[in-house]
């Protein structure tokens, strides 16, 4: 029953593909069960290539989207659009940052939308009661790195599954934004601040969310892509047996995840409200299935330890200019989900591919009897450690126990 | 702790271990096998989410009698079908280390397209009509399946994205319009409200439904290969389970419900439009892990599941009772779900040392 020897083996098997990891590497998702990276120098060549191609087809994506966009409707480049575009897409794509990290280190945060929605509550509540607005604001802030800290706590000191947590923090936080401010609408705040839902950043002309948005984007691509701390989210994703061996903390870097994303949900639940003029504890509701999409169709694998800024920058610009086209071209707009929801599948879809490819040339040797290299590796059970890290724990739960 | 002592005796004299786990040896008490713990502690899981409820409506009861009144009983059943009847589906995905986002968006079509087909086609038989929603649903869960199983892509994703694809179908078959209760047979409203002995038809066929989802889960092959494909996939691989075949029917029979689900769904209440069953897909899942089903797969039983959304009905339906505003209830399904999880943790970590205590001892 004793995992130690097995995880101390997978540790050191799976190390090579983890400084295979090194380049950040999207695409093919891993299935259950998922051929394991091999650590040959030539299959961590090939993977490389699909990151390129990746992000190259995101890339080539946005081209297409905006250049459609430009053909299909006059109005879609004008700054007017593009600034509509970003109010309507900024607190989402803002709250698809954090969402990446706490991802691509093999956990979730389901309740992203409702942190937004209780901060929009908190706000429109504080503001009934006559408080001055900055205090206001770092009040809220403050709420949403309690919240997010709660979010941390339950996954990594108490140990549970963070889909299950953060299933029950969502409706938690919502029902807390619903309790606070109950049917109450606020919506007198001072024209300072409800201006940003009316006007530009001057000299840009960019909504003030899509500016924050590309300077978090940037601030969390160093830290991701170039600091050891955004290193170690990699490792951990990949493999966090072999991370905690190799002296990550794990747990800190987490929680710490999960503060960031509380205090960055409520800020974007701040700007939110400001947007609208309009305090509701609705706001926001669904939300969350929208930031997970656009982080996965940014290449990032939803086992983790793949995935890239650039990536989700990029499937950002595709989600609002896609529903912006679509919207521009009287398409109705709830039926966009179909775009959405197709891209999604094309996501994970296209770069199973060529593994479906040799999974199927695999299985062609098998029954010529001569078994190909990949086929051995692909059965090693420590090698696919990865995929199911947390099974020790659980092995003797179903009907035979071992 | 009644064992504690004899088994840390028999650590300390190894030969005593070999007299008492003799293989003809009745010496041994059924409750110290391994299997046998964990068959009596997930059992107390089962009934725990049953004490729970009991408790809950008694304490309910206590402070306002009519909440047990029989309308107000058969309320919260008519509430609870629905949800009981996805648990089911998603409870097989679940078991198997899979989640099936779906089943709102399906529940939406299906209620639609189903209950347009009175109104488009003039006396069209009401088996027909479930028939039809019955293969809607079928079609979406082959192509989670298909997705799922085939081309190894976790169903979060697959049915995250499926869940948007079928809403935005749904929209843009509905357009603005919507179903209206009027348009709908009397017959087939009635399948939806009315009730013998308080408890309503729906219920009752969803509760048969259920135990036969229970059972097969529980005694037959297929059940039990779910069970252990969510446990350990690679160990369920190499004794040669089919997993891609099994994961597959579980999607299948997911979507397939949900058809059906949607087909109730507009017969109960009347009135479909393009919002029908958004959000459910979250609810169902709070139901199934609240009702003791493990969100990683391996453990849980459909009856857990179908209590866990009775109980989320039944806090609903309470608060209506005890005139506290309906703000509540999501804070304290939340919590709820919470407190769940933390407690299965808790049994989890209880449970796998007592296991390494029972299994050292086995050692010679």
């Amino acid at each position: 029953m004793n995992p130690d020897p097995v995880t101390a083996a997978g540790a050191s098997a799976v190390a090579p593909p983890l400084h295979g990891a090194e380049t950040p590497v999207p695409s093919p998702t891993p299935g259950v069960g998922e051929p394991p990276p091999s650590d040959t120098g030539l299959a961590h060549f090939s993977r490389l290539r699909v990151l390129a191609r990746w992000e190259v087809a995101l890339l080539a994506a946005v081209v297409v989207v905006f250049v459609v966009g430009r053909v299909v409707s006059p109005q879609f480049l004008t700054s007017y659009n593009l600034f509509d575009m970003g109010i309507s897409n900024g607190e989402l794509a803002i709250m698809a940052l954090p969402m990446m990290l706490i991802i691509a280190t093999g956990e979730i945060d389901l309740s992203v939308s409702s942190t937004l929605g209780l901060a929009s509550s908190l706000l429109g509540l504080l503001w009934m009661h006559g408080w001055p607005m900055p205090a206001i604001i770092v009040v809220v802030l403050v709420c949403g790195a309690v919240l997010g800290a709660f979010n941390g706590f339950l996954v990594t000191r108490v140990g549970l599954p963070s889909i299950a947590v953060t299933i029950g923090t969502m409706l938690l936080y919502a029902g807390i934004g619903e309790i606070l401010l109950g049917s109450n609408i606020v919506s007198n705040f001072p024209a300072t601040y409800t201006n940003i839902g009316v006007y530009g950043v001057p000299g840009i002309g960019l909504s003030y969310s899509t500016v924050i948005f590309f300077g978090l984007a940037i601030i969390f691509g160093v830290v991701l892509h170039f600091t050891p701390f955004g290193r170690s989210i990699f490792a951990m994703g990949a493999n966090q047996e072999a991370a905690v061996f190799s002296g990550i903390r794990v747990k800190r870097t987490k929680t710490i995840l999960y503060i960031v994303s509380g205090i960055i949900c409520s800020g974007a639940g701040i700007l939110y409200t400001f947007k609208l003029s309009t305090a509701e504890y609705d706001n926001g509701t669904g939300l969350v299935l929208s930031v997970v999409a656009i982080v996965l169709l940014g290449g990032v694998s939803i086992f983790g330890g793949t995935g890239s800024i650039v990536g989700v920058v990029f499937a950002v610009l595709i989600y609002s200019g896609l529903l912006d086209a679509l919207l521009l071209t009287g398409f109705p707009q709830q039926a966009s989900g179909i775009v959405i929801g197709g891209l999604l599948l094309l996501s994970v879809l296209v770069p199973s591919v060529p593994e479906f490819r040799s999974r199927l040339r695999a299985g062609r040797h098998r029954l010529r009897g001569q078994a190909p290299e990949a086929a051995i590796a692909h059965s090693g059970p420590v090698a696919q450690m990865r995929v199911t890290g947390d099974s020790s724990s659980k092995a003797g739960q179903g009907g035979q126990p071992i | 702790m009644a064992h504690h002592d004899p088994t840390s005796a028999r650590r300390r004299h190894p030969q005593l271990v070999v007299e008492m786990t003799n293989p003809d040896g009745a010496l041994v008490q059924p409750t110290e096998s391994p299997q046998r713990l964990v068959d009596i502690v997930f059992r107390l899981r089962e009934y725990g989410i049953i004490v729970v409820l009991v408790v809950f409506i008694a304490v309910t009861t206590g402070l306002q009698p009519r909440f047990l009144g029989q309308a107000n009983i058969r309320f919260i059943l008519l509430n609870a079908t629905i949800y009981a009847l996805l648990a089911l589906g998603e409870t097989m995905v679940v078991v198997s280390r899979q989640v099936d986002l779906s089943v709102g968006s399906v529940l939406g079509l299906s209620a639609y397209v189903s209950s347009n087909l009175f109104a488009q086609v003039h006396g069209i038989p009401i088996p027909v009509v479930f028939l039809a929603g019955l293969g809607i649903g079928l079609v979406c869960g082959v192509v989670n399946g298909v997705i799922t199983a085939f081309a190894r892509v976790p169903g979060l994703v697959v049915t995250l994205a499926t869940l948007y694809i079928i809403r935005g179908i749904d929209i843009s078959i509905i357009g603005g319009g919507e179903v209206v209760a009027s348009s709908l047979p009397a017959h087939f409203v009635a399948i939806g409200s009315d009730s013998v002995v308080g408890i309503p038809y729906i219920t009752m066929c969803v509760a048969v439904v259920i135990a036969a989802g229970a059972y097969y889960l529980r005694s037959f092959r297929p059940g039990r290969e779910l069970y252990a494909i969510g446990s350990n996939p690679d160990a369920a691989r190499l004794v040669g389970i089919p997993i891609g075949r099994r994961i597959f029917t579980s999607f299948v029979a997911s979507g397939a419900i949900a058809g059906v689900a949607g087909v109730l769904w507009a017969a109960y209440y009347g009135t479909v439009d393009s919002t029908a069953g958004t959000g459910y897909e979250l609810t169902v899942v709070t139901a199934v892990v609240v009702g003791g089903v493990a969100i990683f797969g391996g453990s849980g039983s459909v009856i857990g599941a179908a209590f866990g959304a009775l109980l989320l009905s039944s806090i609903a339906t309470a608060l209506y009772a005890l005139n506290v505003s309906p703000f509540w209830d999501p804070a304290l399904d939340g919590l709820l779900l919470v407190l769940a999880i933390t407690l299965d943790r808790g049994i989890a970590v209880r449970l796998a040392g007592a296991m390494r205590k029972l299994t050292f001892r086995h050692e010679p």
